[in-house]
């Protein structure tokens, strides 16, 4: 009996399914994960396309590249800056056609193609019942004694990670490698990605960690945890962001483009906060949690464009093994 | 070859070609949607010098620590032993991740050891560098080589010992005539199979390692995935890695001098030798010393993971009953595959190809699985949408991945099987399936039952291929165990983590304990 309904709910379901058009979008394994945003996404849009949302996950771009035309993907969301150009060269990725003039980001954004959905900075974070007197500039940090430790990403394969070395290069340009060299004797050590660093922080491994401005705002919500500041440098910080594509294959643009511009809407944006834990691309601060009104901001925001992101990316790379290997 | 059964033969090559497909395969497709061929720059070379020289440190200290273990383990009888031999296996079946955070809560800056050295004014450990990576590995692979080696004790017949005792040998004689051969025959395979797990390894070396110093092969593939999107020169790396762990096969193949000495009455050994005192201190010391290295970090996982179980939720445990699903399909496949492989490495013996065969048995592991994955997915997009698959290729990946030491427990056994009882089954008529089951299969029950746990546990704690395949929906523990950290829930994650361990080694001990339930009752 029991498999008879099971059989008749099955059938049913596939009834539905045949006649509701499916959006497929791919997504990093954070986003649509049940304790990323994914979940309370889907359902705000199902709510009003009459659709079924479906996020894929895995790495975004990788295997969108793998897949070319073939792909089955109608739109992406998740891939960073680092990734764009490679992306845009690849000729899959179609306009997102929304305005956006009026983004609430400290840069402004005249992409045609990769549409922000949230941003935050990278950040070195610290516990402030055991630091008492963090760095205040890269200067700072560099000259600081070689018994405070930090925890880093890899940059061939964290996003975070490279970040990090295209700040460092941003700051100290030609002497990037020098500055690295001075880094060096108070890196814990470099991990594969974010969770292991972040990880080993929590776990007092080490002083601090490179994170994002965001990350207290967890540990504030979720935990009502004030111990945990990011560290704000006087040169600035890097600008981190978030986008989303269309592609270009797709055989139900309509669809997409309504999710496309779904992604700015303010029931989207308001999901990003809690969801994601960082700042929303288009959402006024009065309608953010109060709580990330305790957050330390920097003043100054440092940002490469894709091409010279792009044109850095490997030389970077080399000095930073190369301050390494001494 | 007269009496044997065919189909042996046919499943024993059907096995091999499965394995020729998910290393060589889909190494082949993905230099095939490479953009052109690969190169190698200083620091790909630098990446293979250290990945050598790393693997080849963790493996021989890995075994030569273990001799001491095995052979406590093998001639004393105590209360728990049974438990001893189960835990000490864990750290093997460990999660990457979840070992790290074990190893730095004793070894770490702010672990237990750092801890005491500062009480009494000294410093705070540094485990990172290659002595760290090392130290990791040693952790994860002694309980492999310790069971490895405990077999071959075991395996050596009673009646030798016995003979040896009316013989008058001292300790010194019987490690002479008894217990080298036999460690001759085990290390060299052992060693093997732990080099080349260390081969491929890339966040543990990267994390404990302290930085780009320590940068392994597979490293230098993942960055040429993600970094470069090099697929040209991800294959090529892949290649060199097999290059590396097939000359390495080999070699350690040759070394070793399987033993063809004449059989006993599958009796449990009892040890006359052993009964002096010195030698009982040196059995305890050696349990001791592994029992106090291998179960401090186990016990810290334990400990941090505590707290957090009342908040796991159902995602979590709905991903314990898939890695739980996947673990036992993958057995069954791992079993199929192997007894299969095992019988035709067997049949042909040491000419034609055998030993050729053997080492393709141990290719899987040097595989890497970024790879593995990703030739994968490219074999498989044009037909189906991989994620339909995630569950059932994840299995198959993990069947295969533990194929070396599930071979490398079932060859010198079925060997011995053979050597021993072949000719009296043959004059019989006895062959094919009847054999198997009646000759075969009683003797292989403690090497089987301890494969099967081994790969149900490794399958379980296994990240795998699921990452390239899975759906949100369509996770395995370890990967909900990573989203869990990407969010920021590091107490829920070590619950997971702990929940993980729990059911890793419940499974090694179930299958373990059905294999061993004659010795040991």
């Amino acid at each position: 009996m029991r498999f008879l309904t099971l059989a008749t709910g099955l059938c049913l379901a596939t009834v539905a399914a045949a006649e509701t058009p499916e959006l497929t979008v791919y997504a990093p394994d954070y986003f649509a994960s049940e304790w990323g945003p994914g979940p309370a996404i889907e359902k705000a849009f199902e709510a009003q396309c009459g659709c079924d949302l479906k996020f894929v996950t895995g790495d975004v771009l990788p295997r969108i590249l793998l897949e070319g035309e073939r792909t089955r993907a109608d739109a992406v969301i998740g891939l960073n800056t680092d990734v764009t150009a490679r992306a845009r060269a690849s000729g899959l990725f179609a306009p997102h056609g929304q305005d956006t003039t009026d983004l609430t980001m400290p840069i402004e954004w005249t992409d045609e193609v990769f549409l922000p959905f949230n941003w935050g900075h990278t950040a070195f974070i610290y516990d402030n019942t055991k630091l008492a007197n963090p760095p205040a500039s890269f200067d700072d940090l560099l000259n600081a004694p070689d018994d405070l430790k930090i925890v880093i990403q890899d940059p061939r394969s964290s996003i975070s990670g490279l970040a990090l070395m295209l700040w460092v290069k941003a700051v100290y340009g030609d002497e990037a490698q020098q500055a690295w060299e001075k880094l060096q004797p108070k890196i814990v050590t470099v991990t594969k990605g974010w969770s292991e660093s972040y990880g080993m922080f929590t776990d007092g491994e080490a002083d601090m960690v490179l994170s994002y401005t965001t990350s207290p705002a967890y540990h504030i919500i979720a935990e009502g945890d004030r111990t945990k500041e990011s560290a704000i440098f006087d040169e600035g910080h890097y600008f981190m962001v978030e986008l989303a594509a269309k592609l270009s294959t797709t055989d139900q643009p309509e669809l997409t483009d309504s999710f496309i511009s779904f992604i700015l809407s303010e029931e989207f944006q308001s999901i990003i906060p809690t969801g994601n834990w960082s700042f929303p691309a288009k959402l006024d601060a009065e309608k953010l949690p109060a709580e990330f009104g305790e957050l330390n901001i920097p003043e100054k925001v440092i940002f490469y464009t894709e091409d010279e992101a792009e044109a850095l990316r490997k030389p970077a790379l080399e000095e930073w093994l190369a301050a390494f290997s001494g | 070859m007269a009496g044997r059964d065919q189909s042996l033969t046919v499943s024993g090559v059907l096995a091999a070609s499965l394995i020729l497909i998910l290393t060589f395969g889909t190494l082949a497709a993905v230099g095939w949607r490479a953009e052109g061929a690969g190169q190698l720059g200083p620091a790909d070379f630098a990446a293979i010098r250290f990945t050598l020289w790393q693997s080849f440190l963790s493996a021989t200290i890995s075994t030569i620590l273990a001799v001491p273990v095995a052979r406590a383990l093998a001639r004393r009888r105590f209360p728990g032993r049974g438990l001893v031999i189960t835990l000490l296996g864990a750290p093997f079946i460990l999660p990457v991740i979840v070992a790290i955070f074990g190893l730095l809560a004793i070894f770490g800056r702010t672990g237990v050891l750092s801890e005491i050295s500062r009480a009494f004014g000294g410093e705070a450990l540094n485990i990172y560098g290659l002595h760290g990576v090392v130290l990791a590995h040693v952790f994860f692979n002694i309980p492999l080589a310790t069971r490895l080696i405990l077999q071959g004790w075991l395996a050596i017949p009673a009646e030798r010992f016995r003979l040896a005792a009316s013989l008058g040998f001292r300790g010194r004689d019987i490690a002479r005539q008894l217990e080298w051969p036999m460690l001759r025959e085990v290390l060299p395979g052992a060693w093997l199979v732990i080099f080349l797990i260390c081969l491929t390894s890339f966040a543990v070396a990267l994390t404990l390692g302290g930085g780009p110093r320590a940068t392994t092969v597979e490293l230098a593939i993942y960055q040429a995935f993600r970094f470069d999107f090099d697929l040209g020169k991800a294959a090529l790396l892949a290649l060199i890695q097999f290059g590396i762990g097939g000359t390495a096969a080999l070699f350690a193949l040759r070394i070793a001098l399987p033993q063809t000495a004449g059989g006993g009455f599958d009796r449990t050994v009892e040890r006359w030798d052993a009964r002096g005192r010195l030698s009982r201190w040196t059995d305890v010391l050696a349990i001791g010393l592994a029992m106090i290295f291998l179960l401090s970090p186990l016990t810290a996982v334990f400990a941090e993971g505590l707290r957090g179980i009342p908040d796991l939720g159902a995602p979590v445990f709905r991903a314990a009953v898939a890695s739980v699903l996947v673990a036992l399909a993958s057995t069954a496949l791992a079993l199929l595959l192997s007894l299969s492989l095992a019988h035709l490495i067997v049949a042909m013996g040491h000419r034609r190809g055998g030993p050729l065969l053997e080492a393709l048995g141990y290719l899987s592991i040097a595989a890497s699985p970024l790879v593995v994955g990703t030739g994968l997915f490219i074999l498989i997009f044009p037909f189906v949408s991989p994620d339909y698959l995630a569950l059932p290729v994840t299995a198959l990946v993990n069947a295969t991945m533990s194929l070396p030491f599930v071979l490398r427990s079932l060859v010198p056994a079925l060997r011995e099987v053979e050597s021993r009882y072949g000719t009296l089954s043959e004059s019989l008529g006895l062959g094919g399936w009847r054999r198997f089951r009646i000759v075969t299969l009683p003797r292989l029950r403690r090497p089987l039952g301890f494969a099967a746990g081994l790969t149900a546990a490794l399958s379980m704690g296994d990240l795998g291929v699921i990452a390239l395949f899975a759906g949100p929906e369509q996770a395995t523990l370890p990967l909900q165990l990573y989203r869990l950290m990407g969010a920021y829930r590091m107490e829920e994650a070590a619950a997971a983590a702990l929940l993980l361990l729990a059911l890793s080694v419940a499974l090694f001990w179930i299958f373990d304990r059905g294999g061993r339930a004659d010795a040991d009752a």
